[in-house]
């Protein structure tokens, strides 16, 4: 039996003998992307847990187990942890490790070695973040956003909260730095950008936006930090400062962070739709483009969150405009991904109806984002739960979804092996309701006026969070039961062949499944488009050997 | 790696051999990996210049009056230092790539001088406004004080910036050392350059950014002022 990349890998530093230091010395970017995986979904589901205990308070109006200030802390860690910790390093830092070298047809990222101090800079900002619970007065209590000058002179652990976000920021500017080398300098000769996989695309749009927005937002948790300890008034009103400056400082990386977010799960879903409608995507450089376009016009729109803030009415109409424009882009996306299926062989299997999930819960949550673009209805709905069930339908149902379909796409790439298919749908169904259940009740509640970030609510509200609650129930139920089909397929799953689904891109066509360490056994010359099918069979073929083509 | 990379040959299918770019080797992703994370120093210095710039327009006599108490004697000086310094590290590099390495180490070990006298100048600077009662957290700049807040938020943010620009001066200074740790060591030569190419690429960024915080600080309360100390 041939060696996988579980077998043997390099490391930073020496060759150590056991497996464990090997692991943690690791500069292979598939082990690399593994440990990120583990470390992440660790915190994801600690904060799953905390909003179910926000859900739990949440039943009945009053309050039951929870004052308001612990509640103000609940939400607080949901929100870092799912932001900081989760969603920012995400599909990157998963699928873009793991994924987008042998979908290039590279050996390894072109900075291994600072791939790997890439990872212990994220866990070192876990371990600050995760300090923060315990010391002083606990975790934040402003909520994930750290407004001015609440979170200067609350008593509770911003400091700390603030610096692990530096630090994670950090991490996320290395790793975008190392994917847009690696995406320049290191793709498979004959290989052109107009022939990258659409997945590379989306990283590639994704890595401008972590190596361009993040430091805005560094500087700022600098300076607050030094409002805080040396008394310079740049954020606090009292001192001459101006609160609203942060807002805009803030969210000019924060905004850019949710196409951030949602740009790399584009790309996952442009990979499986041609794949499972053995097709050729419809208008390849339309979505390539449209990604770049998303990225770029997602840094001019930051103001939209400002509406309620205190800025002049120019400003808003110029942010109200040009936030539509994003929504232009998304829709050639979606058009694109519908035709590509149009005529094509659909086959259902677990990844797709994840996609297909996806473009329904995604239209959802990108349809009702419009409507809080229009400056007079998101007077009524900034701050309410419509604004909440939006970020979450496109967050979680967009991005958290789509990287679920990757999970699926590409376990049997990572680890050799199959997951039950009838298993993991019945998990897909579980999910779906229950995501819906949970959330679709809070577009109506908030429409009622329901302000999110409140621990008691009017007893007219009782209705919507109860269904909530019920729909939170399914979700976790069939979050937990696709892990344990995960688990399952991976310790007693059949072996899986190097391409299983019948895919056409590099990723596809190792020699053996799991990948060896150095991933192809040569490189190939690259001189056919990503998803070249003729009906319903791919149209490239590789001797595994010698990566010349066959066909 | 030590040992000598060969790189990879993929071959077309009408036979045409390609060479392969592998991540070892790699000049040129060395360097447009150090442009890259140059201009996130760009975003971070960028946006506290952004921050600057409006509280000019909110505070703008205060600034006035603020940057004309500034020392542009001292200021001044250190400017030239700094573009000085610039040149010795731009002439050392090229004096590496013509092969001359007993040149280019003098030429980096001119540039730590530089740099080491801009921090003592700095160090003048900040303790003479210490005594003046002007720095973080002291006299004039506690928030009783009845210095207007403009003004405190001027010298807040001059102290932030000279502070980070200065520590990016000490990164410098201990990148060059680790430089000529590794030109003695042969690892860095005439065919291997990029660690110095990008290290002088650094102590461009330190200096521009200096070029922008000495207007920004030291030049827009020069007019009509009497200035320095």
């Amino acid at each position: 039996m041939s060696k996988s990349y579980f077998d043997e890998t390099h490391c930073a530093i020496g060759h150590p003998k056991s497996t464990f230091m090997q692991w943690m010395l690791t500069i292979d970017h598939k082990r690399i992307g593994i440990m990120y995986a583990a470390v992440m979904f660790t915190f994801f589901f600690v904060a799953v847990f905390t909003a179910l205990a926000m859900r739990i308070e949440l039943f009945a109006p009053g309050g039951q187990y929870m004052d308001g200030d612990t509640f103000n802390q609940a939400f607080t860690l949901h929100g870092v942890i799912m932001i900081f910790l989760f969603i920012i390093p995400g599909i990157p830092a998963v699928f873009g490790n793991i994924v987008m070298p042998l979908m290039i047809g590279a050996k390894d990222v072109s900075f291994p070695r600072l791939n790997w101090f890439t990872f212990w800079l994220y866990i070192a900002g876990c371990c600050i973040a995760l300090a923060s619970l315990f010391i002083g007065e606990g975790v934040a209590d402003t909520g994930w956003t750290f407004y001015a000058p609440y979170s200067l002179n609350t008593g509770t652990n911003v400091i700390m909260a603030l610096v692990a976000a530096f630090v994670l920021g950090m991490a996320s500017i290395l790793t975008g730095l190392n994917f847009l080398v690696t995406i320049h300098r290191l793709r498979a000769p004959g290989m052109t950008f107009f022939k990258m996989p659409l997945f590379v695309w989306g990283i590639y749009a994704t890595a401008w936006i972590q190596l361009l927005a993040t430091p805005v937002v560094g500087i700022t948790l600098i300076l607050a930090i030094m409002e805080k300890y040396f008394g310079i008034g740049i954020f606090d009103p009292a001192k001459g400062g101006d609160p609203v400056l942060f807002q805009h400082l803030f969210w000019i990386y924060s905004h850019p962070a949710v196409y951030l977010m949602i740009l790399p799960a584009f790309g996952i879903m442009s990979e499986i739709i041609p794949t499972f409608s053995r097709k050729e995507i419809f208008g390849y450089r339309t979505i390539a483009l449209s990604s770049a376009s998303i990225a770029g016009i997602g840094y001019l729109v930051w103001g939209h969150h400002l509406y309620t803030s205190g800025m002049s009415d120019i400003a808003k109409t110029v942010f109200s405009f040009l936030t539509f424009f994003v929504a232009i882009p998304t829709g050639v996306k979606f058009y694109d991904w519908v035709a590509t299926m149009y005529k094509g062989k659909i086959v259902l299997s677990t990844p797709m109806i994840w996609a297909l999930g996806t473009i329904i819960t995604f239209a959802i949550g990108g349809i009702t984002g419009i409507t809080i673009t229009m400056i007079g209805l998101d007077i009524h709905l900034q701050d309410t739960y419509y604004t909440v069930a939006h970020f979450h339908y496109a967050i979680l149902g967009g991005v958290v979804f789509l990287m679920f379909a990757g999970m699926h796409y590409w376990f049997p790439l990572v680890t050799g092996k199959m997951y039950n298919e009838t298993k993991a749908k019945i998990a897909f169904y579980l999910q779906f309701v229950g995501f819906n259940l949970l959330w679709f009740p809070m577009f109506i509640a908030g429409y009622y006026g329901m302000p999110r970030r409140y621990f008691d609510y009017l007893p007219e509200f009782e209705i919507y969070h109860q269904i909530s609650f019920f729909g939170a129930l399914i979700f976790i139920a069939g979050l937990i039961y696709m892990f344990w089909v995960f688990f399952k397929g991976w310790t007693k799953g059949e072996a899986a062949t190097p391409n299983p689904w019948n895919a056409t891109t590099l990723e596809w066509h190792l020699p053996t499944s799991p990948p060896p360490l150095e991933n192809h056994s040569k490189v190939p010359y690259v001189d056919f488009d990503p998803y070249e099918y003729h009906q319903g069979e791919p149209v490239v073929k590789f001797n595994y050997e010698t990566m010349q083509r066959i066909d | 790696m030590s040992h000598e990379y060969i790189p990879e040959i993929a071959t077309e299918r009408n036979g045409t051999e390609h060479e392969v770019q592998g991540w070892q080797d790699d000049f040129y992703g060395g360097k447009l990996g150090f442009w890259l994370f140059m201009l996130t120093e760009v975003m971070m210095f960028g946006a506290m210049f952004l921050a600057l710039a409006y509280y000019n327009t909110l505070h703008q006599q205060d600034f006035l009056d603020a940057s004309a108490s500034l020392n542009r004697l001292l200021g001044g000086t250190n400017t030239v230092i700094l573009l000085v310094s610039a040149l010795t590290m731009g002439l050392g590099l090229l004096k590496m790539r013509a092969g001359d390495v007993k040149g280019a180490k003098l030429m980096i070990w001119a540039t730590i001088i530089l740099a080491a006298i801009f921090l003592v100048i700095k160090g003048f600077e900040w303790s003479a406004e210490y005594h003046h009662g002007i720095f973080l957290m002291h006299d004039q700049l506690l928030a009783d004080s009845p210095l207007p807040f403009g003004q405190k938020l001027f010298f807040g943010m001059y102290f932030t910036m000279t502070g980070l620009h200065g520590f990016h001066i000490i990164i410098g200074i201990g990148l060059m050392l680790w430089l000529l740790k590794r030109i003695n060591a042969g690892k860095v030569s005439q065919d291997h350059h990029i660690l110095y190419w990008n290290i002088a690429l650094y102590w461009d960024i330190v200096h521009l950014i200096w070029v922008f915080v000495f207007p920004y600080y030291y030049m827009i309360g020069a007019g009509g002022a009497t200035g320095g100390h």
